[in-house]
């Protein structure tokens, strides 16, 4: 096509849609560039793999319960009774051409597009990203997260193997344990008393391939808007201001980084579906529900709910004639709690610190050493939680007693995070008082003169290093009252000094950072 | 450190003339200039350069990058026709996709405008006037709509609410039955033969001393709910220390426990035969047998519920009766008895 043609087929839909008036704004739309911003990308991105990989599969799996007898490619379990789904499932690892790797990567698009959301969110708490005006943003993200992790578990459940049913079965049990309307909701889901009726894997395969995916994309869609609106937050330095944004245009440079770096994470996830296997199903064999396997973990975004599981003491409430059952604390009330606070931090943080202006300049976590320890020690917690679904492999592979192990656990849960949360706050605070901590420092190159003079002179900063010369950041009206009298001018006066650009511009004395 | 204590450049909306270009620069890539307006730029401005020091180098990098992308693909679809296992297909596929990254990577980061660019950012903090105004309008266009039409407006809500509350019922209700008795008993009752998964009923001198069958009423073979755990604990006799009344529950040392696991439903299928232990594989809660399948670790709360068995004229294993509490995890009502 010649530029020519393009061009009128252009003005022909620019004359019905008026694309340009709003095209040139989003065509010099600028991005910010740090590599910790990314990370998001990558969940976006798997999400991408997540729907394309998914409808493939959904073209080849049959969601039933039902009872069916075994004749495919795969002989150790020809002759088999076991359900269709489970049947269907490894057909289309066997039978269909590129329907293992097809499952493979969906699976490690999943176990990546969590584990970047996870990721992507400490980025965004320890930089104080999520404060004003991006409080409704850190919600919607939060929520992607709690539903991502449902329909995951849905997802692995629906091949109806050994190891699914089983986490099915606790799935139920979880639910089972809610005061008052656990028993209803967890019969009416599964349609009976475990394991339900044979339409359970119908429900459950509707709401992973449509329901959930529909509220996840809406969400995704209003978190990009967010972005968007917002415009992205930004570190400090390189002339990055609260009322500008630095970065690369949308048009070319981010555009092409950003397809190149789409098709870096499918390119992984692809190659890690060819060479790393993942959920063998064809080895733990079809469900039947009085059979377990041994030494079986769930995926790994479920492991912390696994671990809480195993290391609550054996405590249940009674009641006359009712009961708080033992799996209600760390299945529901655990991580009721947990995103209970995730969405309730931001506000928490300003009400705590009088903080309503608006941020679109990032903190450094060192900045901010009570939400620096307080964020690592929750997620040392989480950490320990997860280890602690292990605690069965882990004796296994140290010859320990497995009550030493689980005793060992139910310690560090709680020690553990202390621990984190002193040494964290210690460490922001060491990292503040030391000027360039954590920067390499910059070196000097020792000339000699032909007179026979030495003299040192700095090099280039290290091209990594965009923080090494961090330039002085506005503070606020707010702050510089108290700043302004040990940092100000050195003789006491608060006068602003006569500057370039007329603005504040004050470094922030030692014993106030 | 007072030193530092300097003016930002670039402080000015860009694209002014001489705008930040000719100040000492900050950023650490320097010698390129500070952040300008993409729009506005001078096209011999040194943010429109390129990225690369080596242009050359880095077109042949982003160009074999590609050229074994166009490889990896063809390659791919040379192996999908052979019908190539799928480290061959995914192999050719994934190297495919990660060249084409990475070649555009490349493209994208050392042969386009290096910048840094600069747009301008509005705070999202609305006009007090204009969002006054719109409440204003708001309300005042609302209140003409339901001045005395409170007896409607109060109608309309009781029209949503009754919709809320009945669509409930569709949506949830028609999901599935009323737990009833489901979660209270099970299959076993009086007289129930014990019976294996392959459908033979267990005579009495079928389990050697330290054997573990799973066992089922032979009307419910294969239940996820009335599976049951028969260990022959010893070779006879049985008195339970916390349970003296059960002394009739074990004949011939035959104990038979719920396989259920009480903490959350897991198969409790491992026996630790030297230690009359048994484990649920799941979340590890162990059962001490001699004690009427006393919890002692893990986070199980409560013990595995008994089924008294007795053994027939003809030597065949058969059930009391059902379990005398709901057999597995716990739930709000289950003191209370069926609703």
């Amino acid at each position: 096509m010649s530029a020519q043609m393009s061009e009128r087929a252009y003005a022909w839909v620019d004359d019905r849609l008026a694309i340009s008036r709003g095209g040139r704004k989003l065509l010099d739309k600028i991005f910010p560039d740090h590599w910790s911003f990314m990370i998001g990308e990558i969940a976006l991105y798997s999400f991408l793999v997540l729907v394309v990989t998914g409808i493939f599969l959904t073209l080849y799996y049959v969601p039933s319960g039902s009872d069916t007898v075994y004749h495919g490619a795969y002989a150790p379990l020809v002759g088999q009774k076991m359900s269709i789904s489970y049947a269907s499932t490894l057909d289309l690892s066997f039978g269909v051409r590129a329907g293992l790797l097809m499952r493979q990567a969906h699976h490690w698009a999943a176990d990546i597009f969590i584990g970047s959301i996870v990721v992507h969110m400490l980025r965004v708490f320890f930089t104080g990203a999520y404060r004003k005006p991006r409080e409704i943003n850190w919600i919607v993200g939060a929520t992607l997260l709690t539903l991502a992790i449902f329909n995951g578990f849905l997802g692995y459940s629906l091949p109806d193997d050994l190891i699914s049913g089983t986490g099915l079965r606790i799935g139920f049990s979880i639910l089972e344990s809610i005061p008052i309307v656990g028993q209803f909701l967890a019969v009416w889901l599964f349609g009976g008393n475990y394991p339900g009726t044979a339409a359970i894997i119908p429900r459950f395969f509707i709401i992973h391939v449509l329901i959930l995916p529909l509220v996840i994309i809406g969400l995704i869609s209003a978190h990009l808007a967010m972005i968007i609106r917002h415009k992205h937050t930004q570190f400090p330095g390189n002339g990055a201001r609260e009322d500008n944004v630095v970065g690369s245009p949308l048009w070319p440079v981010y555009a092409a980084k950003a397809q190149g770096f789409f098709f870096l994470t499918t390119g992984i996830t692809f190659l890690l579906g060819a060479f790393v296997q993942i959920n063998p199903i064809w080895l733990y064999g079809p469900y039947e529900p009085y059979k377990v396997s041994y030494a079986v973990q769930p995926d790994w975004y479920m492991g912390w709910l696994d671990g809480a599981l195993r290391v609550m003491p054996a405590w249940e409430i009674h009641l006359p004639g009712h009961m708080i059952p033992n799996a209600f604390f760390p299945g529901i009330l655990l991580p009721g709690l947990t995103f209970g606070a995730i969405y309730a931090y931001p506000f928490i943080e300003a009400k705590l610190t009088g903080d309503r202006r608006e941020h679109h300049l990032l903190d450094r976590p060192r900045d901010h050493p009570i939400r620096t320890s307080i964020g690592a020690s929750v997620f040392a917690f989480y950490f320990v939680m997860f280890g602690a679904s292990a605690t069965d492999v882990l004796a296994n592979y140290l010859h320990l007693d497995l009550n030493y192990v689980l005793v060992f656990f139910r310690y560090v849960t709680v020690v553990v995070p202390l621990l984190v949360l002193a040494i964290a706050y210690k460490l922001c605070k060491e990292l503040q008082g030391t000027d360039g901590g954590g920067r390499r420092k910059r070196a000097n190159v020792v000339m000699r003169s032909a007179t026979g003079a030495y003299s040192t002179v700095p090099v280039a900063p290290h091209p990594g290093d965009v923080q090494a010369a961090l330039e002085p950041v506005a503070i606020d009206e707010v702050e510089l009252v108290p700043v302004l009298v040990n940092g100000g001018n050195g003789d006491g006066t608060t006068a602003p000094p006569a500057d370039g650009d007329g603005e504040h511009v004050y470094r922030i004395p030692r014993e106030y950072r | 450190m007072p030193d530092e204590r300097e003016s930002r450049p670039g402080g000015e909306h860009a694209g002014g003339p001489g705008d930040g270009l000719s100040r000492p620069t900050i950023h650490a890539s320097d010698g390129r200039g500070s952040a300008v307006s993409v729009a506005k730029t001078p096209a011999d401005a040194p943010q429109l350069q390129i990225g690369a020091k080596h242009p050359r180098r880095a077109e042949v990098t982003a160009a074999a990058l590609l050229v074994l992308a166009v490889l990896a693909f063809a390659g791919f679809g040379a192996v999908y026709i052979q019908g190539a296992s799928n480290p061959w297909l995914g192999g050719t596929l994934g190297a495919g996709m990660l060249f084409f990254g990475a070649g555009t990577v490349v493209w994208g980061k050392y042969l386009m405008p290096r910048g840094p660019f600069e747009e301008e950012r509005h705070l999202m903090a609305a006009d007090p006037q204009q969002r006054a105004d719109l409440v204003a309008d708001f309300a005042s266009r609302g209140r003409v709509a339901v001045q005395r039409r409170g007896f409607l407006t109060k109608l309309l809500a009781a029209g949503g609410a009754v919709m809320g509350v009945v669509l409930a019922f569709p949506l949830l209700r028609s999901l599935g039955p009323k737990p009833g008795l489901t979660l209270y008993t099970t299959k076993w009752k009086k007289g129930s033969y014990l019976t294996t998964i392959y459908n033979q009923r267990l005579h009495v001198d079928d389990v050697a001393v330290g054997g573990i069958v799973t066992v089922f009423p032979e009307d419910d073979v294969g239940s996820a709910v009335s599976q049951t755990v028969l260990i022959r604990y010893q070779s006879g006799g049985y008195a339970p220390t916390p349970f003296p009344e059960r002394q009739s529950w074990g004949p011939h040392g035959y104990l038979a426990f719920s396989k259920v696991c009480t903490h959350a439903g897991c198969p409790v299928s491992l026996w630790e035969k030297q230690l009359g232990k048994l484990v649920c594989p799941c979340h590890q809660s162990m059962f001490i047998v001699a004690d009427a399948a006393e919890p002692v670790f893990g986070p199980a709360p409560r013990p595995l519920p008994q089924l008294p068995l007795y053994v027939d004229s003809k030597g065949y294993l058969r059930a009391q009766g059902g379990f005398d509490e709901p057999i597995g995890p716990g739930f709000w009502s289950r003191g209370a008895g069926p609703q």
